[in-house]
């Protein structure tokens, strides 16, 4: 039986990283199931949706906007996420230490109950031959544990750990406590004007 | 950041950032940059220790006060007008999307010492114990006139020509008492002072009627404004990411980031750690522009933290305050705003109030006593006085188009005429806000 739409959650998912890192590839590949050799860089991403239903949950996916370009993301694009996804490139230590200031400043002023992942993607350019690898499997397991952080190598390419990664935190998601409550927000977008009541009476 | 681009926009505040997103939307390419680590310039919202640092309170923030992470205290209090401009630029832009609003809850005036809430329609005049029997009627009328105007249709001016007119006269017309006025002009016009009575009567028609059509303009409101979770911070940001969204180019923490000129004076480009971005033309905030503004005066503003709402709101958790000049013995008024955890901007259970005012002494924190005083115990306060500027010129001789301060005004009306003069001088084209069609595509990655 399909859950009830109604009851599903939207969860906020945001996903931060180095540029080139497979952010972008590893949305594609978990929405779409496609992946291009030459993803171009992010730079017009509103967010995609997808929705979980063993789960009764809906990821609001946000991919960055080219902000990262010079480590200028606006902190609002993290505000309120349920989740985060930080990304690095297994052959770059650059991007390593990137994820790393990343969830330094997520712990600092991020949702307090937020799950974070680290995602290190690229594993199919070193599956067999590892001599480019830079950021070896234990330390980033070490790093993510010492972090509270859930660890996993992917390959958007190969399409290798990336469902179980949002499936992880699909399961991971608090059941009851929705950060993104939205009680008593004042819908802007809604071009009716409401009916100018108090005129219309009689005294 | 050896590039060309078309527009370089120097200052994150909320105005370089909707003229950024808008020039992002109309395919200009855009450079933004930042001498701060932080978005936001004047418009950001600060955590506690931003702000205890930012006043030199000494020390560190009091265990007491919670959270510091969960504070975003604006260092520009003001309120959105729920069918303002700035709603519709919101609403065109799409950038609705990346924010969540919230209503404040009531909107009260001072008159002889007493907190009252604003009568907006011509019921809540009916209601109101600011006026007696028969003063209800004529203000009843008054707000039905208001209400069913139509600048486009003379049918609904009832033979007043509002543009000769002066304010003072329509008043005179209602019959209505000068308390009546006052509070119309002060609490729904929402002047700053009484040189509004001698202009045409048109410009404050349109303003009583603004407040009256935001207050109906979405169900259940309790006052014209609205304002954003986690704080107006948010705004600027949100704008930015729409300009990064259509090209734009963020660079923050650019602390020495220096205007070019060429031998004409006009400006080319701008410098940082001993690189040469060229452009076009130069946005920004007066604050990168040395010898090219002037100041216009100083707005005095008190940031209070309270473990309680303010007293005689009905325990809100925001709210706005009028005090008129004259129930305080000045020649402008003065402005209490109020947010809570409910707004996300301060930890549970606490409560921050504003108080405003234009400067008008030597001793700018002493006027403040009026305001202040209804605010009941307060836990922690910070003061201080910003002076406004105005740039010179218009831009078209030296390619600079600067922004002018933001006043002690209470809602983002004036913020937005001045993004649209901008706007219009960049561009030669004039901002329309007459429609509330997007004007960008919604686009998903
Ligand atoms: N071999 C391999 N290449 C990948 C993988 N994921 C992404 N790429 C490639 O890496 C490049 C960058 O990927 P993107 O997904 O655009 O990276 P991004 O993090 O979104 O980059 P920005 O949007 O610029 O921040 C592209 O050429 C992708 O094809 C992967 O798992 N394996
Ligand atoms: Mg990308």
């Amino acid at each position: 039986m399909m859950p009830d739409l109604a009851q599903q959650q939207s969860a906020k998912l945001v996903l931060l990283g180095e540029m080139g890192s497979g952010k972008s590839s590893l949305v594609l590949r978990f929405v779409k199931g496609q992946f291009f050799d030459y993803q171009e860089s992010t730079i017009g991403a509103a967010f995609l949706t997808k929705p979980l239903p063993e789960y009764n949950v809906k990821f609001e996916i946000w991919d960055t906007a080219g902000q990262e370009r010079y480590h200028s993301l606006a902190p609002m694009y993290y505000r309120g996420a349920a989740a985060a996804i930080i990304v690095y490139d297994v052959t770059s230590a650059d991007s390593f230490v990137r994820a790393k200031n990343w969830v330094k400043e997520l712990q600092r002023t991020g949702n307090a109950n937020m799950i974070m992942a680290l995602a290190g993607n690229k594993a199919d350019l070193v599956k067999g031959d590892s001599s480019s690898r830079q950021v070896p499997t234990e330390e980033a397991r070490a790093y993510a544990d010492e972090h509270g952080l859930y660890f996993v190598e992917t390959s958007a390419k190969e399409a290798t750990n990336v469902d179980e990664l949002f499936e992880e935190i699909a399961k991971r998601l608090p059941k009851a406590e929705v950060p993104r409550q939205s009680s008593g927000s004042v819908p802007l977008e809604q071009t009716q004007p409401a009916q100018a009541s108090s005129s219309k009476c009689c005294s | 950041m050896d590039e060309e681009y078309d527009a370089i926009v120097l200052g994150t505040g909320l105005k370089e950032c909707i003229i950024s997103g808008l020039l992002s939307v109309d395919k200009y390419k855009v450079l933004h940059m930042d001498r701060n680590a932080y978005y936001g310039g004047e418009s950001a919202s600060l955590s506690m220790s931003q702000l205890w640092e930012k006043c030199g309170n000494g020390g560190s923030p009091p265990a007491s006060l919670g959270a510091n992470r969960d504070y975003n205290i604006d260092m520009v209090p003001k309120f959105i007008m729920a069918n303002g401009q700035l709603v519709r630029v919101l609403i065109r832009t799409t950038v609705t999307r990346y924010l969540e609003f919230k209503a404040v809850d009531g909107s009260y005036v001072v008159n002889k010492g007493k907190v009252n809430k604003v009568p907006a329609t011509d019921m809540e005049a009916l209601r109101s114990s600011l006026m007696g029997v028969f003063e209800k009627r004529r203000a009843r009328s008054f707000f039905i006139y208001v209400q069913e105007y139509e600048e486009k249709d003379p049918r609904t001016h009832k033979g007043l020509d509002l543009n000769t007119m002066t304010m003072a006269q329509v008043y005179a017309h209602f019959k209505l008492e000068p308390m009546t006025i006052e509070f119309i002009g002060h609490a729904l016009a929402l002047h700053r002072d009484d040189s509004y009575l001698d202009k045409p009567a048109l410009e404050t028609v349109k303003k009583v009627k603004l407040y009256h059509d935001s207050l109906v303009r979405y169900p259940d409101l309790r006052s014209p404004y609205i304002y954003p979770r986690y704080g107006l911070g948010e705004l600027p940001q949100a704008f930015a990411r729409l300009c990064a969204v259509y090209g734009g180019t963020y660079m923050l923490n650019k602390s020495d980031a220096e205007v070019v000129y060429d031998d004409n004076g006009k400006a080319v480009g701008v410098k940082s750690e001993g690189e040469t971005a060229k452009c076009k033309f130069v946005v920004g905030d007066p604050s990168y522009f040395s010898n090219k503004y002037k100041k216009t005066g100083e707005v005095v503003r008190a940031v209070c933290i309270l473990n309680h709402p303010i007293p005689n709101t009905d325990n809100a958790h925001s709210t706005q305050i009028i005090l008129p000049q004259k129930q305080i013995g000045r020649r402008s008024d003065m402005y209490v705003f109020c947010c809570s955890y409910a707004h996300c901007v301060a930890p549970q259970g606490k409560w921050i109030a504003f108080v405003s005012t234009t400067v008008e002494t030597q001793n700018p924190e002493a006027e403040l006593a009026p305001g202040l005083a209804l605010l009941g115990p307060i836990e922690e306060r910070f003061v201080q006085v910003t002076p406004i500027y105005e740039p010179h010129e218009d831009g078209k001789s030296d390619n600079c188009f600067i922004s002018k301060g933001y006043d002690a005004s209470t809602h983002f009306e004036d913020t937005v005429n001045d993004v649209i003069d901008l706007y219009q001088r960049i561009t030669g084209k004039v901002l329309d806000l007459s429609s509330e069609d997007p004007m960008v595509a919604n686009t998903e990655v």
